[in-house]
């Protein structure tokens, strides 16, 4: 069989158009069934939400209210929002994978071919990383973070407005690779000389480089935001001993993001520059050299992982506190354990690539640094066993998810540990062991622990708790799913089996795919249960209603103020003595102010971030296509629309002191309310 | 606790294999060949070290979550206890302690394992035997298939590999275009394989039988049919194969190779009689087409401080991507730096004399 000219990659057109560049008609995949029942859903369901929109003549609120706001907590629910809608197609491209990998064995060739296949595992890992984790972690560090510092808004609540519509930026790219030419089919991290000119020639690469460069610059730039919010925008008295432990760890992973993410850009500028203008710096001939790749992109992708993790630590640190009703166990221990990991995370890059061919010294290096991490996590771990400990523990929604990470979390690091062993590493190195356990990790860690810190704080957003039954099913189908659809992986790996394969011929194997099969059916009904859950809840919101603002008995700032927090957060900026500030100023007596307000100096919403991102999708989308007029034109206005912006000085305004009067009466009559 | 370690060891190596085992072949802890061995042994190893902190831990969640739950009134409850100094010692020590026996095993073995460190031993107990001369092989990743070739004797084949039990192999790996790993679990852990670079393995077969070799890593449309047959023999068997592969009057010299190196999946197993001396020295370095400057002699002009100008000529010889473009009929002109080199035949100097190359040229 030749693979010389693949049947369904687009056809490669001889000269570039000057008016399209490489966009032709062909570049439309209108010849895969699969892709165009896709399209033809996405854009029913497009339209219909367009047109549902309209008809509630809802355009000038949503542009208004949301799309150029900068109230950090709109910006929050805005990038949870863009998380769920991304972990459907997320996850879609991998219920296709364990549909494509329980069917292909022997004469039987699956539904995909490896063309489509390919781009599915790509689409799968850059999807889940860039645009589900990133945006969750983002989006609890933008809503949470100033509620707990006691401040009103982030530092530069513009900049925070612009991140989130470039993030949203990279993800419409991705999405329109589906329907518009090709996503690459180079594996998540893109590795030449695979993603070079000359061995993906087609648009794939490019369609990876953009859509993560744009979203790349809204994360770096929030990065720079929360740690200048958390460095100088604290309540009087916080310092920084006194901070709750989730500022903690969102402090170090914000350090590790403007750390780590401008490497990435650099890689991908320099990968860009090798397909688009013919550098040779990754490239086999000409003196290019692809390891030097591999070592960068590891330099962001380790750090990387504990830029997703060590956020949700935060969250289950809090969770574990609140619902056993006991001041979190070892305050300090925790601090610096995270401090440790934050920076051992840098140390570690290597373990990635044991199997290069590293001399046998440093291989040893790397192995021992990454079994180093495992002693500050370990101690995490005990640090929550121990605040259990004595403790009167509610088995709430929470504190459920965090049970099941407890669980789940220990395996993937165990198993973690002993990838770092290079030996064996040699023979699990992308392995499906591998594969298993970075999803025990990711799964168990980042995703049980976004989900524990939505039902936490969902009451705080919307003055309303989540459905319980809903939850629970959720809970279950996802803690149940994981172990269907991961542990087979485990045995595989060991068993020889590698990832990123469309078709094997041994059919022994089948069972295990199967039953891994039946685990990601499992999650898609997690998934389901919890869209369920948001409906019900919301349909039930008058009986689930919490107007104390403080539904769990917590203990950090954000439960001090009602739910919905006013748009200003807090009437009077809280003065804290103590860890824990919230309990601290509940056990003394803490009277809540009813008079003596002031007017509030806040900023004001602009359409300039929305505007910014959407020129920058389109220069995005003209290079991908080699349109280079229009990349050129979208350049020059996104520069004038900049400039334009800096001289709008009407960015701020007072919240007049009858106003936040009012807000506030109205609360004092709600608490009256909620205690009678 | 010397003593019971090793009891302990089995037991929980028993308990582990047996739950998973049961109806499965998993072949990286029980391979068949030393290096596989020792790589497998030592996954259970360090298993049963982490399970020495993993285990107690997940009973503690179990139990503290039972037992101080909210409804549970009779709990010791306090509310305030936040902090124990000798508790902190444990909590961290007891990972540490953990950590320092598994950095000493990993140091260890990381470098007695080395891939490319030569063997010692070819099975426990047993050293090398004095005069064994290895075997040599020098491995190929091509687009999406395996060329073996055996200089020693001459042959080469495709997507089979036969080796003589007991015998230490030395791979010399490389690739042709794009990065794949040189993997057979029964036989060693992988090693990559990447164009203009070699990676090294030495292992070792301890057991006749056919066993089961691939590409571990992704590299395109044809990846998943990477796959080729590694045959263990004794050594009159191993013998017979070459004198089989040696029987076939197909020769693999440059132009074969060229041909053969073209994107293809599913390649049936081929032999080749005669194989071109230094073939793989070409591949490594770029220049199997006669036209092209191997990299190592361009590396030598540069090493002497470059010919200057006169050197634009060779960097169309250097170029090797481009030619192997895929999924395309003719490459869009895009490379400008090879084309704003390209001067005009007249106002170039020379051709370099091939003397200039150094000592280390290759034969042509």
């Amino acid at each position: 069989m030749t693979i010389a000219s693949e049947p369904n990659s687009a056809p490669a057109q001889l000269h570039d158009s000057v008016f399209l560049g490489r966009l032709s008609l062909e570049s439309i995949p209108y010849h895969e069934p699969i892709i165009l029942v896709t399209f033809a859903v996405a854009g029913l369901l497009g339209l219909s939400l367009l047109v549902w929109i309209t008809r509630a003549r809802a355009w000038g609120w949503l542009w208004r209210d949301w799309f150029c706001t900068i109230d950090h907590k709109k910006i929050g629910v805005m990038y949870m929002v863009l998380g769920f809608v991304m972990l459907i197609r997320g996850f879609s491209d991998a219920i296709m994978m364990r549909a494509q990998q329980a069917m292909a064995f022997g004469d039987a060739n699956g539904y995909l071919p490896p063309h489509h296949y390919d781009q599915i595992f790509t689409a799968h890992g850059v999807i889940m990383i860039f645009f589900v984790a990133m945006p969750f972690v983002t989006g609890l560090m933008n809503y949470i973070v100033p509620l707990q510092i006691g401040a009103r808004d982030v530092a530069f609540p513009f900049l925070n407005n612009f991140s989130f519509w470039m993030t949203t930026a990279g993800a419409v790219l991705v999405m329109l690779s589906l329907f518009i030419g090709e996503f690459a089919t180079t594996g998540w991290l893109a590795y030449p000389p695979l993603s070079g000119a000359a061995y993906s020639p087609g648009v794939g690469v490019d369609y990876y480089i953009w859509a993560l460069q744009i979203a790349g610059v809204g994360t770096l730039l929030s990065g720079v935001n929360l740690l200048v919010t958390i460095i100088k925008m604290r309540a009087p008295g916080m310092g920084l001993m006194q901070m709750p432990i989730f500022t903690w760890t969102s402090l170090c992973t914000n350090v590790l993001i403007v750390a780590a993410f401008p490497v990435l850009t650099a890689v991908l500028v320099l990968l860009a520059l090798d397909r688009t203008v013919g550098t040779n710096f990754f490239t086999n001939d000409f003196g290019g050299n692809p390891m030097m790749y591999v070592n960068l992109i590891w330099i962001w992708g380790h750090p990387e992982v504990y830029i997703l993790i060590l956020p949700l630590f935060g969250v289950f640190s809090e969770v574990v506190s609140t619902f056993s009703g006991k001041r979190l166990f070892g305050y300090a221990s925790m601090v610096y354990a995270t401090i440790v990991i934050t920076i051992l995370s840098y140390l570690v890059w290597l373990h990635h690539f044991f199997t290069m061919g590293s001399g046998a010294s440093v291989n040893s290096f790397f192995g021992i640094t990454t079994m180093i991490i495992s002693i500050p996590t370990g101690a995490k771990m005990f640090n929550w066993l121990f605040t259990m400990y004595r403790g009167r523990i509610r088995f709430e929604l929470p504190m459920l998810w965090t049970m099941g990470f407890m669980f789940t979390f220990v395996i993937g690091g165990m198993t973690g540990v002993l990838l770092a062993v290079p030996p064996a590493d040699f023979v699990l190195h992308n392995s499906l062991f591998l594969i298993a356990h970075f999803h025990n990790v990711i799964i168990g860690g980042v995703v049980f622990g976004v989900f524990a810190g939505v039902s936490y704080w969902f009451p705080k957003v919307f003055g309303y708790k989540l459905d319980v039954f809903w939850g629970r099913v959720s809970f279950w189908c996802w803690q149940i799913g994981f172990l269907f659809a991961f542990m087979p992986l485990y045995i595989l790996g060991l068993m020889g089996v590698t990832r990123r394969v469309s078709h094997f011929e041994d059919t022994s194997l089948q069972p295990w795919f199967i039953v891994a099969a039946f685990g990601a059916v499992l999650i898609g009904c997690g998934i389901l249960a919890m869209l369920v859950q948001f409906r019900v809840s919301y349909v039930r919101r008058e009986s689930l209603r919490d107007d104390s603002g403080d539904p769990w008995n917590g203990r950090t700032l954000e439960w001090a103020t009602s739910s919905p927090p006013p748009d200003y957060n807090f009437a009077f900026t809280p003065r804290v003595h103590d860890i824990d500030a919230w309990w601290d100023m509940k056990r003394g007596g803490y009277q809540r102010p009813t008079t003596g307000f002031l007017a509030i100096h806040m900023p004001k919403n602009t359409p300039a971030g929305i505007i910014l991102a959407g020129i920058s999708g389109v220069m995005g989308f003209a290079l991908i296509w080699h349109i280079w007029w229009a990349a050129g034109a979208a350049f020059a206005a996104l520069i004038a629309t900049a400039i334009v912006h800096t001289f709008n000085l009407d960015r701020d305004y007072h919240v007049p002191v009858e106003t936040v009067t009012a807000v506030e009466d109205l609360r004092t009559r709600q608490l009256a309310e909620a205690g009678a | 606790m010397p003593a019971r370690l090793p009891r302990l060891h089995s037991l929980l190596l028993q308990l582990l294999l047996s739950l998973p085992l049961a109806g499965c072949d998993m072949v990286t802890l029980s391979p068949s060949g030393d290096i596989a061995a020792r790589q497998g042994d030592l996954i259970v190893i360090a298993t049963v070290l982490m399970l020495l902190i993993v285990v107690p831990v997940m009973i503690l969640t179990g139990w503290f979550a039972w037992h101080f739950r909210a409804s549970n009134q009779k709990a010791n409850h306090d509310p305030d206890w936040h902090h124990s100094t000798a508790l902190e010692l444990v909590i961290w020590s007891a990972p540490l302690l953990i950590v320092i026996m598994l950095g000493a095993v990993t140091w260890i073995s990381t470098h007695t394992l080395d891939p490319f460190r030569k063997l010692d031993r070819i099975a426990e107990g047993r050293p090398v035997p004095e005069g064994v001369r290895p075997l040599k092989v020098q491995v190929v990743a091509l687009d999406w298939k395996w060329l073996f070739i055996y200089p020693d004797y001459g042959i080469a084949s495709v997507n089979e590999m036969a080796a003589p039990v007991d015998v230490p192999i030395e791979f010399q790996i490389t690739s042709s275009t794009v990065m794949n790993s040189f993997f057979v679990p029964a036989l060693a852990g992988q090693i990559y394989a990447m164009p203009a670079m070699e990676t090294r393995l030495h292992a070792v077969i301890n057991k006749a039988g056919d066993f089961e070799g691939f590409s571990a890593n992704y590299s395109g449309a044809g990846f998943s049919h990477m796959r080729f047959n590694f045959k263990g023999m004794d050594g009159e068997g191993f013998d017979r194969w070459v004198a089989a592969v040696r029987e076939s009057n197909t020769e693999l010299g440059r132009g074969e190779y060229l041909q053969l190196e073209k994107p293809s999946a599913r390649e049936p197993v081929r032999h080749y009689g005669k194989t071109m001396a230094g073939l793989y020295d070409a591949v490594l370095n770029l220049c199997v087409e006669p036209t092209k400057m191997c990299q190592r002699d361009m590396a030598a002009i540069d090493a002497r401080g470059g010919l200057g100008l006169a050197n634009v000529y060779n960097v169309t010889r250097l170029s090797y991507d481009a030619d192997r473009r895929r999924g395309a009929e003719l490459p869009a002109s895009n490379v400008y730096v090879a084309a704003l080199c390209s001067l005009p035949s007249d106002v170039m100097a020379s051709p370099v004399d091939p003397a200039f190359y150094g000592s280390r040229r290759l034969a042509p």
